[in-house]
């Protein structure tokens, strides 16, 4: 039996009806077609399917889509405003900090939560803020590079 | 994919036990489900009704005073254990083992009483409240009862858990005087799960006396999280020396009851309980004497 489903995502309010067993990643792309957030190993382990729920990043594979009732979603559609990159965006294509793109929107949404979380995370921090997001081309110093320059304020103007 | 069920979201204790009392078998508890997804994912568990407590917003706390200790709420999360200030009071080996299980994402939603029932004698908080003597509190509508942590896991995801039973609480004890306590484990990768986790607390006469109480816990090294007792025998009422730890790890790896598996073979774990319990101890040791 559908159950509803009411909920926020990029600060759009959606309500739909859904199978329980419906996970939250599969919510995005296959009902909402927020194809930002990539769907990959599907086993909590690899982060390409991180998101910000009621501020925290999580994994999305693994959190039922029920479990967002009521709550705010935050994907990667929702972090430019407009044509305006955000901050971290613009530091990722600055420094290059991605290859095949495919972990990007994850690394950028585990990111976003860190920096709501602290504006300015040591370096210590930003590593263990993307531990959960694999990257396979394995770029990850451009990443902590391009982190770490938002962190030290290079991109304050554009806040 | 995931099997089909029907699903609840109760909002208080009284209903989801309610739920849980209805449904007996054919029902499974959801916290984070960080944990549950997976098997469900992988079909090896396919519940008829889902029961889903993440909502339940009366077991999300953590509480602490001087006198009762340490009381976490079965539904705090990971992350909210990590970074409580609570921990402060004696109880920073807990925010540091939270530190090390999973990643952010995984700790933002996975509940620490959520691991404790997956019984998964992997996971790093149960060695460390071994350690802490910690205490569980369980309820369903026939009332209330507590139980050790140590006695909670049966065998491999098995816990002591009736049907009808849910974990609401875990207890803390408010560490005596000189005592430090420390956890650690050998993983692949850091947000990976323990290959061995060891914990140990340890509780000394004075500063730089002798070991008045002692408790090594295992992960990963045995069906169940376990205490190594005869490593504890080891070091009890002695004056701890490095000999004597490396002593005590090489008693706590014949305790151990490892399997051999893709992260590491039994003997490889074998050799791990060695040198992490006396690694562990030597730091648990040094806070001690600091305490």
């Amino acid at each position: 039996m559908k159950k509803e489903l009411k909920f926020t995502v990029n600060g759009q309010p959606y309500e739909l009806y859904i199978k329980p067993k419906t996970l939250l990643v599969e919510v995005l792309r296959n009902e909402l077609g927020l194809t930002g957030t990539k769907q990959s190993c599907n086993s909590s382990a690899c982060g390409a399917c991180t998101v910000v729920l009621n501020g925290m990043a999580v994994k999305s594979c693994s959190i039922l889509a029920l479990q967002a009732n009521g709550g705010d979603v935050l994907t990667v559609e929702g972090l430019a405003e407009g044509v305006k990159l955000h901050p971290i965006q613009k530091a990722f294509l600055d420094y290059g900090a991605f290859q095949c793109g495919f972990c990007t929107a994850g690394m950028l949404m585990s990111a976003k939560a860190l920096f709501t979380e602290n504006p300015s995370p040591k370096t210590e921090e930003i590593r263990e803020s993307i531990d959960g997001n694999i990257c396979r081309c394995t770029g990850y110093n451009s990443i902590i590079r391009a982190l770490t320059a938002v962190s030290k304020g290079e991109y304050r103007e554009e806040q | 994919m995931i099997k089909d069920f029907e699903y609840f979201a109760p909002e208080t204790l009284k209903e989801a036990l309610t739920l849980l009392d209805k449904y007996g078998d054919e029902c499974k508890i959801i916290a984070g489900g960080q944990s549950l997804l997976v098997l469900m994912r992988q079909r090896l568990v396919a519940p008829e009704y889902l029961i889903d407590i993440k909502g339940v917003s009366e077991l999300n706390y953590i509480e602490s005073d001087t006198k009762e200790g340490l009381k976490i709420g079965a539904l705090a999360t990971h992350r909210a254990v990590e970074k409580s200030p609570a921990m402060k009071n004696g109880f920073g080996v807990l925010s540091e083992m939270e530190r090390r299980l999973a990643s952010i994402q995984t700790r933002n939603w996975g509940t620490i009483g959520g691991n404790l029932c997956h019984g998964d004698p992997a996971g790093d908080p149960a060695p460390v409240l071994i350690a802490l003597k910690a205490i569980l509190k369980m309820a369903s509508l026939k009332g209330e009862r507590t139980m050790p942590v140590e006695d909670f896991t049966l065998d491999y995801f098995e816990t002591a858990l009736e049907p009808g039973e849910l974990l609401t609480e875990i207890q803390v004890p408010t560490p005596l005087p000189h005592t430090g306590a420390a956890y650690t484990k050998s993983n692949i990768v850091e947000s990976d799960v323990a290959t061995v986790g060891v914990a140990v607390s340890l509780t000394l006469g004075s500063a730089g006396g002798v070991c008045e109480d002692v408790r090594i816990a295992l992960g990963a090294s045995a069906p169940t999280p376990m205490r190594a007792k005869k490593a504890e025998g080891v070091l009890q009422g002695k004056k701890i020396t490095d000999g004597l730890l490396r002593e005590a790890g090489a008693v706590a790896s014949t305790e151990a009851d490892p399997i051999s598996d893709i992260a590491a073979t039994a003997e490889y774990r074998r050799e791990l309980v060695t040198v992490l319990v006396a690694r562990v101890g030597k730091e648990a040791l040094a806070r001690a004497k600091q305490a």
